[in-house]
C-alpha cells in the first residue's frame, strides 16, 4: 500500500475551489515569492530548511521514505533525458 | 500581405457636424473599432441607443493578434449576433498538450461537461472577428460607425465629454454624454489625460509567427495546441503551436530580452525556426508560407479605476495581460457585455449614475483575477530567478508521473468568466444552495426545448434585460406580481422552467416564457427544487436567489442590482 499521496492535494479544508488549478497556483505563488530577493545559496538553504519543517510535519517515516525514492527515481529519468540532448 | 485575407477598405464619409456648425450633443461615443469597441457600440446599440463609433483608421486589425474566444465570450458574441459566425469560422479545440523538450508532461481536454451551446475554445484570426463585427454593426441604424476619424483631443466635462476629431475634410466636436474608450493597449486617451496605469513589465520577447502549412500535422476535427518547455528544437524557454482557421497556424517561440526585434522579424531568422519545429514534431516534408511575423513584448497591468467622471475605459486601454490564457481580447468583451446594460439604464433615467462605479469594481475584480492568472502563468514559463528556475524544473520533472504535480505546470490558465462574488449589486443569498451559480455567476448554459418544442439553450432565452428564472409553475397568488414586474419601469421577465417531459400548457400568462429543462441539467446546475428563482441581469450574471419567490424580494434585489440600494 502506497503511503504518500501523490493526487492533487492544495487547499484550504473546507475552502472549495472553482478551477482544479487555483490552489495549486497559489501554493506555487508563495513559494517562488518566498524566494523572491535572496542569492542562490540562500535559496539553496531556504529549500532544505523547508523541507525540514515540511518533513517534521508529516512525521510519518513511511510516507518520507516513499517521497524520497520517488523524487530520486524522476531524478535517473530526467538525467537520461539531458545525455539525449546536450544542447540544452 | 497575407494569402489568406484580403483586408476589407471601409469608406470615410465626411461627418455631417462639419456641415452643421461643427459641432453636436450626443448621448454616447466609443473610440476604437477593434473588438472591444465594436462589442461595446453594438451591445449600445441592440439596447436602442444611438452610438457615436470612431477608428482612426480605415480596415480590420493587421495581423492575427487575438487568437482564442472562450466559451463566455462566445456566448456575449451570440447575443451580439456574430456568434454562430465566428464557430463556423473558426476551429474548435479541445486537446491541449504539453512537452518538457520531447517528453509529454500533461495534456488536458477543455471540453466542458455537456450541455452547453459553445466550446470551451474557438481559434480565429483578430481581423475575422472583427469583420463580423463590422458587418453586424451595419445592420443597426442607431450605431454611426465612422472610419478615418482621429480623436485628437477629449476634454472631461462635469456632465459630458467633449472630442475633439480630425477627418481629412477638418475638425469637429462631439459632446458626448458618455465616452467609452476603447482605444488600445497604448490608448492615447489615457495617455493624454495622463491617468495611471500600473503593473508588472516583463522583460522578455516573443516571436509570434502566422504560417500556411501544406499539410495537416493533426486531424481537422482532432486539432491540438502544442506547448513546449525547454524544446529541443528552439533555443528559448518555450514555444506554441496553435491552429486558426484557414490552413493558418500560429506558432510563438520566446527569444528572451536581448533579442533584436527588428532582425527576429526577418524572414531569413523565422524560416528556420519554424522548419525546426515542423521537423521535431515528426513533419520533415511538410512545407509552409508566412503569412505575418511580429515580435511583441507584454506588461500585466491595469488602470487603478476604470471609471473617470464620463470616461469609461474598456479592454486592453483599462489592462493589459501576458498573452498566456487567451485573457484579454476575452475580458474586454467581457468588460462592455458589463458595461453597455449599465449605461443603457443610466442614459434612460432608472437607474442612477452610481451604477456605472459598479462597473468599475465588477470588472477591476475581474482584471485582478485575470492579471492573477496570467502574471503566474508568464512565472511559471520564464522563471527569473535559479531558485524560479529550478523548481519549475523539478515539477516538470515530475509532471510525467506524479498527478499533483502535473495540476502545477502551467502554460497558462485559459479564460473563463470572473464571479463576481464582492458586487455591491448582489443579493446575499439568504437560502442555501449548492453548485457555483451564486450571486455574480454568470449562468450556465443548459439545453432546453422552447414551448414550440424546438431544441435550443437556456442562455438564448435570458439576457438583454433582466429575467426571473422561475423553476416550475409559480403559485397562482404570485402571477399578478410577476406580471407587473413585467410592466415595471426596469421590466423582469420571467421565464418559466419545467422539468424534463413536461408539456407546456395551451394558455401561457402573456408576463411568462416558457421553457423545459431538456435533461434536468438548468435544475441541477442551478441546485433548484420546485420554485426556486433565480434573478438574473442583463449581462446573464446571477444577481439574487431564492428557494422560494417573494415579488417584494425580487423587487429589492431589482433595485440594488439597479444601483438604488
Amino acid at each position: 500500500m502506497q503511503h504518500l499521496n501523490t493526487d492533487p492535494n492544495f487547499g484550504i479544508p473546507g475552502e472549495r475551489y472553482r478551477h482544479v488549478y487555483l490552489p495549486g497556483d497559489d501554493f506555487y505563488e508563495m513559494l517562488i515569492a518566498g524566494h523572491r530577493g535572496l542569492a542562490d545559496a540562500q535559496s539553496e538553504l531556504l529549500n532544505a530548511r523547508l523541507i525540514l519543517l515540511l518533513a517534521n510535519h508529516i512525521g510519518d517515516l513511511r510516507v518520507l521514505k516513499e517521497a524520497i525514492a520517488a523524487a530520486r527515481a524522476g531524478l535517473a529519468a530526467d538525467n537520461a533525458d539531458h545525455d539525449e540532448t546536450p544542447t540544452r | 500581405m497575407l494569402q489568406t485575407y484580403t483586408w476589407p477598405r471601409y469608406a470615410y464619409r465626411r461627418p455631417a457636424e462639419l456641415d452643421h456648425g461643427g459641432e453636436r450633443r450626443v448621448p454616447l461615443v466609443v473610440v476604437g473599432a477593434g473588438p472591444v469597441g465594436l462589442a461595446a457600440a453594438i451591445d449600445l446599440a441592440q439596447h436602442g441607443q444611438p452610438v457615436v463609433l470612431l477608428d482612426d483608421d480605415d480596415t480590420v486589425s493587421v495581423g492575427s493578434r487575438g487568437v482564442c474566444y472562450a466559451k463566455r465570450t462566445l456566448e456575449i458574441l451570440d447575443r451580439l449576433g456574430v456568434g454562430e459566425r465566428v464557430v463556423a469560422k473558426g476551429v474548435t479545440w479541445n486537446v491541449g498538450r504539453t512537452f518538457h523538450r520531447e517528453r509529454e508532461v500533461f495534456s488536458f481536454n477543455l471540453l466542458p461537461e455537456a450541455g452547453h451551446h459553445r466550446p470551451g475554445m474557438v481559434n480565429l484570426q483578430q481581423y475575422h472577428l472583427e469583420q463580423y463585427l463590422v458587418e453586424r454593426a451595419a445592420d443597426l441604424p442607431g450605431l454611426d460607425l465612422r472610419w478615418r476619424n482621429r480623436v485628437v483631443q477629449v476634454t472631461p466635462q462635469a456632465d459630458h465629454a467633449a472630442v475633439e476629431v480630425e477627418t481629412a475634410d477638418g475638425r469637429y466636436t462631439l459632446r458626448a454624454d458618455w465616452l467609452v474608450v476603447a482605444d488600445g493597449a497604448r490608448s492615447p486617451i489615457r495617455r493624454a489625460l495622463g491617468l495611471d496605469i500600473e503593473g508588472k513589465v516583463f522583460q522578455d520577447r516573443f516571436l509570434i509567427a502566422d504560417v500556411v502549412l501544406d499539410g495537416e500535422p493533426f486531424a481537422a476535427d482532432a486539432t491540438e495546441r502544442r506547448f513546449w518547455f525547454a524544446p529541443t528544437f528552439h533555443r528559448g524557454e518555450s514555444a506554441l503551436l496553435h491552429r486558426q482557421s484557414d490552413q493558418v497556424w500560429r506558432m510563438d517561440f520566446q527569444l528572451g530580452w536581448d533579442a533584436d526585434p527588428e532582425a527576429e522579424k526577418q524572414p531569413e531568422r523565422v524560416l528556420p525556426r519554424i522548419r525546426a519545429a515542423l521537423d521535431s514534431m515528426g513533419f520533415p516534408d511538410m512545407g509552409f508560407r508566412l503569412e505575418w511575423t511580429s515580435v511583441y513584448t507584454f506588461q500585466c497591468r491595469r488602470m487603478a479605476r476604470f471609471r473617470h467622471g464620463r470616461l469609461l475605459f474598456v479592454g486592453d486601454a483599462a489592462h493589459q495581460v501576458s498573452p498566456f490564457g487567451a485573457r484579454g481580447a476575452n475580458s474586454g468583451i467581457q468588460d462592455t457585455d458589463n458595461l453597455a446594460w449599465k449605461l443603457d439604464l443610466v442614459l434612460r433615467g432608472r437607474a442612477p449614475d452610481t451604477l456605472l462605479d459598479s462597473y468599475d469594481r465588477e470588472r477591476c475584480a475581474a482584471a485582478d483575477e485575470n492579471l492573477q492568472c496570467s502574471t503566474r502563468a508568464t512565472d511559471f514559463m520564464t522563471p527569473k530567478s535559479r531558485a524560479a528556475q529550478v523548481m519549475r524544473d523539478a515539477v516538470l520533472s515530475l509532471a510525467a508521473e506524479q498527478p499533483f504535480a502535473r495540476v502545477l505546470v502551467n502554460s497558462g490558465r485559459l479564460s473563463v468568466p470572473a464571479t463576481l462574488r464582492d458586487s455591491p449589486l448582489n443579493t446575499p443569498d439568504g437560502d442555501d444552495f449548492g453548485g457555483w451559480m451564486l450571486p455574480g455567476a454568470p449562468l450556465d448554459d443548459a439545453p432546453v426545448l422552447a414551448a414550440d418544442g424546438r431544441a435550443g439553450w437556456l442562455l438564448a432565452h435570458t439576457g438583454g434585460g433582466f429575467v426571473l428564472l422561475h423553476f416550475g409553475w409559480p403559485a397562482p397568488a404570485q402571477h399578478d406580481a410577476l406580471a407587473a414586474l413585467a410592466q415595471a419601469e426596469v421590466p423582469v421577465r420571467t421565464l418559466v422552467v419545467l422539468p424534463p417531459g413536461s408539456r407546456v400548457p395551451a394558455a401561457v400568462p402573456p408576463w411568462a416564457g416558457v421553457v423545459i429543462d431538456r435533461d434536468d441539467l438548468a435544475a441541477t446546475r442551478c441546485d433548484a427544487s420546485p420554485r426556486t428563482a433565480y434573478l438574473l441581469r442583463p449581462d446573464q450574471h446571477v444577481a439574487a436567489r431564492w428557494r422560494e419567490v417573494d415579488a417584494a424580494a425580487v423587487r429589492r434585489a431589482l433595485a440594488r442590482a439597479c444601483g438604488r440600494a
